[in-house]
């Protein structure tokens, strides 16, 4: 079933790790998303969530990004880009996705595209709230999750 | 002259883990398991309501969600001295059993399968030959030529595009790698294959738990799920069918596919069934439980000493005091505020004091959990060994199939004393998947028959008492023995330890410096080259450590950093 979703990952309970997650979770409060657009909430998860993105038009994946950049700032990635900055470790749990999109490669059922929107977190310590820098670009970050939306 | 070589990371999903040997002559003769992401999480918990502590301990992993769901409302419910209707203990039942079964298929296939099959090797395979050897030792109906030949173009599209997507950072044509290019090739198809069986497993999860990979139906008292067979929105028959339906399928590829491929990797490769073994205390708990009370279990648990399984030690209820009187973690060795000794988990703190890496002093993130002292191995080979020890039946006749099967391809011997090793716990992993599907059957129906009866009850509301009370919950998780250990105050949590199974397994040395499961399990191995540690991947891949990644060697100086455009 061809689609587009917002992927949210990251870990809840480690501040802004958590902030693509948090994302997804105010994108599922306002509601209003066109109708073939899904939220996946996939906090540290791979292969779970491998039957949910395969024939995707548009994958967006929103996550935290670890980067000389200041907190707060905003990062977008597409395509083939992607996985390499994965694999770069700019992200605590960056292997699990970069491996299902690879496996989703392979097996032939890769998104048509796939867009990466990350913000650079002020902190990564142990608590469930997101930090000042990494609030105030909420909006800014939700702001660029819907435009990617838009035809 | 002993050479150094570090691992690190070998894990990079949650809990990172490093891992140095010392090598002499081409064997391990040292080693030394580092966690080195600090592991605190239990603090987030501190003063919030024992209600909502399922929810956040779910995320305290990620690939572990729904076992500290269960073991976080078990430790409540123990607390509270509670009761939990049936219907409630048999909907989780199946939700673990089915997290199981996803977990060890995902483990052996997608996790560990290519530290022993070689991908560039099956690229060479003749796919007719692959499906008469398939034929031969399996009745799967997907094992013809074309599935082979199909396998074999995708691998080599694959590989001639000079990028190995999923296949990269494997150790092709290493020296210690042995399958002919038929079973290579065998092991790729039902790689994918089971890409595809895991969905169903994880379809039981959703359908039951309303979402994965986060499930949202469990509560302290039951489960949150209304039964109404009629009903759309609830759990309903259809529903019912459909988890009915994911099980049989699973059933047909753990039988004929897994279990099987399985066997054949240990009949080709004997020499690692005496390579591996470790701390042979084993530690597992009994579950599915079949009544309010959790008093009657499907599988069995325990404590067997040095591989003793005449001295089992059985665990039989919630809340048992052999369990609850033996466990305590040092944190001698571990980057923890200590000085205290051994805590028991009631009693546990979590303060983190962070050395340098100290090969004498502390070196890891991980306590040292020891069970009346000693380290303890958990996991699917403990829960096989309880298993035989108790005299169980089923899980000793998939036992005794295995070992017909690798006896039958290796035409070799293969003593009971073979599990106490890296491919003994494959073994019981297989072992305990082709339980685990039975065992969602046996669930489904007793489900099924208790809704009939007229029984729709799931949820009984926890009271708390205004008074301390304290409580654990064990689960036995598919990667061993879990337990969630709570003191609850007015209402409020006051302490939270969570012993979880890598913590057993990658323990570092403890009080009295004996090595943990990981570090001694790696001692003697034979390492072809040491610059390519294969080996040592192999017996720590087979502890089913949390990752889904492959490891490299530290290079600081080849650490290269991406550059972002900020928007």
């Amino acid at each position: 079933m061809p689609g587009r979703v917002i992927l949210g990952v990251g870990n809840l309970i480690m501040c802004d790790e958590g902030l693509g997650v948090r994302c997804i979770e105010e994108l599922e409060r306002r509601g209003g998303l066109p109708p073939d657009v899904s939220t996946i909430d996939g906090g540290t998860s791979t292969n779970e969530l491998l039957g949910e993105l395969e024939d995707l038009d548009l994958l967006v994946i929103v996550d935290a990004i670890a980067s000389s950049a200041a907190p707060g700032t905003l990062v977008r990635l597409e395509g083939d880009r992607i996985p390499s900055a994965f694999s770069n470790k700019l992200s605590p749990h960056q292997h699990g996705i970069n491996d299902l999109l690879a496996t989703l490669q392979f097996i032939d059922h890769a998104p048509a595209r796939v867009v990466l929107l990350g913000c650079v977190p002020a902190r990564l310590e142990l608590g469930m709230e997101l930090s000042p820098e990494v609030t105030a670009a909420m909006p800014e970050l939700i702001e660029r999750v819907l435009a990617e939306l838009r035809p | 002259m002993a050479k150094r070589i570090v691992i690190d990371p070998i894990t990079r999903i949650e809990g990172h883990l490093r891992i140095d040997c010392e090598v002499d002559h081409g064997k391990v003769t040292n080693a030394w398991a580092s966690g080195t992401m600090f592991r605190g999480v239990e603090q987030i918990l501190l003063g919030r309501d024992p209600r909502d502590a399922w929810a956040i301990t779910q995320r305290f992993c990620g690939v572990c969600t729904t076992v500290h769901a269960i073991a976080s409302v078990r430790a409540v419910e123990n607390a509270l001295q509670m009761a939990v209707p049936k219907n409630a203990q048999y909907i989780r039942n199946l939700m673990i059993a089915a997290h199981a079964i996803h977990d060890e298929i995902v483990h052996f296939y997608h996790l560990s399968a290519l530290d022993w099959v070689d991908v560039t090797s099956a690229a060479r395979a003749d796919p007719k030959a692959t499906a008469a050897l398939a034929e031969s030792i399996s009745d799967w109906p997907h094992n013809g030529v074309h599935v082979h030949a199909a396998t074999k173009d995708r691998l080599t599209t694959q590989i001639n595009s000079g990028q190995l997507g999923i296949f990269a950072n494997g150790y092709w044509g290493h020296p210690a790698m042995k399958l002919p290019p038929e079973v290579n090739l065998l092991a790729v198809t039902h790689y994918l294959q089971a890409l595809e069986v895991q969905r169903k497993a994880n379809k039981i999860v959703s359908i039951l738990g309303s979402k994965t990979p986060h499930i949202q139906n469990v509560a302290v008292g039951g489960v949150s799920n209304p039964i109404a067979l009629n009903s759309q929105s609830v759990l309903s028959i259809e529903r019912l069918l459909a988890v009915k339906e994911a099980i049989d399928d699973l059933k047909a590829f753990i039988t004929q596919v897994y279990t099987v491929d399985v066997a054949a990797i240990a009949a080709f490769y004997p020499e690692w069934t005496a390579i591996g073994k470790g701390v042979t205390n084993y530690l597992a708990c009994p579950d599915f439980p079949l009544d309010e009370k959790g008093t009657k279990f499907v599988t069995s648990g325990g404590y067997i000493p040095d591989a003793d399984l005449t001295k089992l030690q059985p665990i039989t209820t919630f809340g048992d005091a052999l369990l609850r009187e033996n466990v305590a973690e040092s944190v001698k060795h571990a980057w923890y505020k200590g000085g205290k000794g051994p805590l028991h988990p009631y009693q546990g703190e979590t303060e983190a004091e962070y050395t340098d890496f100290q090969e004498n002093g502390k070196y890891s993130f991980v306590k040292s959990p020891t069970f009346a002292g000693k380290p303890a191995q958990v996991g699917p080979l403990a829960r096989v060994l309880c298993a035989v020890a108790a005299k169980d039946e089923a899980i000793t006749g998939h036992l005794t199939r295995l070992i017909g099967m690798v006896e039958g391809i290796g035409k070799f011997k293969v003593p009971l004393s073979a599990l106490h090793s890296t491919i003994g716990r494959h073994a019981a992993r297989a072992i305990m998947c082709a339980r685990n599907v039975e065992i969602l059957e046996q669930q489904w129906e007793l489900l099924m028959k208790n809704i009939a009866a007229g029984d729709s009850h799931t949820f009984e509301p926890p009271v708390f008492p205004d008074h301390e009370i304290q409580g654990f919950g064990f689960h036995e998780a598919p990667r061993g023995l879990l337990s969630h250990w709570i003191v609850i105050d007015k209402g409020k949590i006051k302490n939270y330890q969570a012993v979880v199974p890598t913590t057993w397994n990658a323990a570092p040395r403890n009080e009295s410096d004996q090595l943990g499961p990981y570090e001694s399990s790696l001692l003697g191995t034979p390492l072809a080259d040491p610059e390519l540690p294969l080996e040592v991947l192999r017996t720590i891949h087979s502890f089913d450590p949390c990752l889904a990644c492959a490891v490299h060697l530290v290079d600081p100086d080849k650490r290269d950093i991406i550059q972002v455009r900020a928007l």
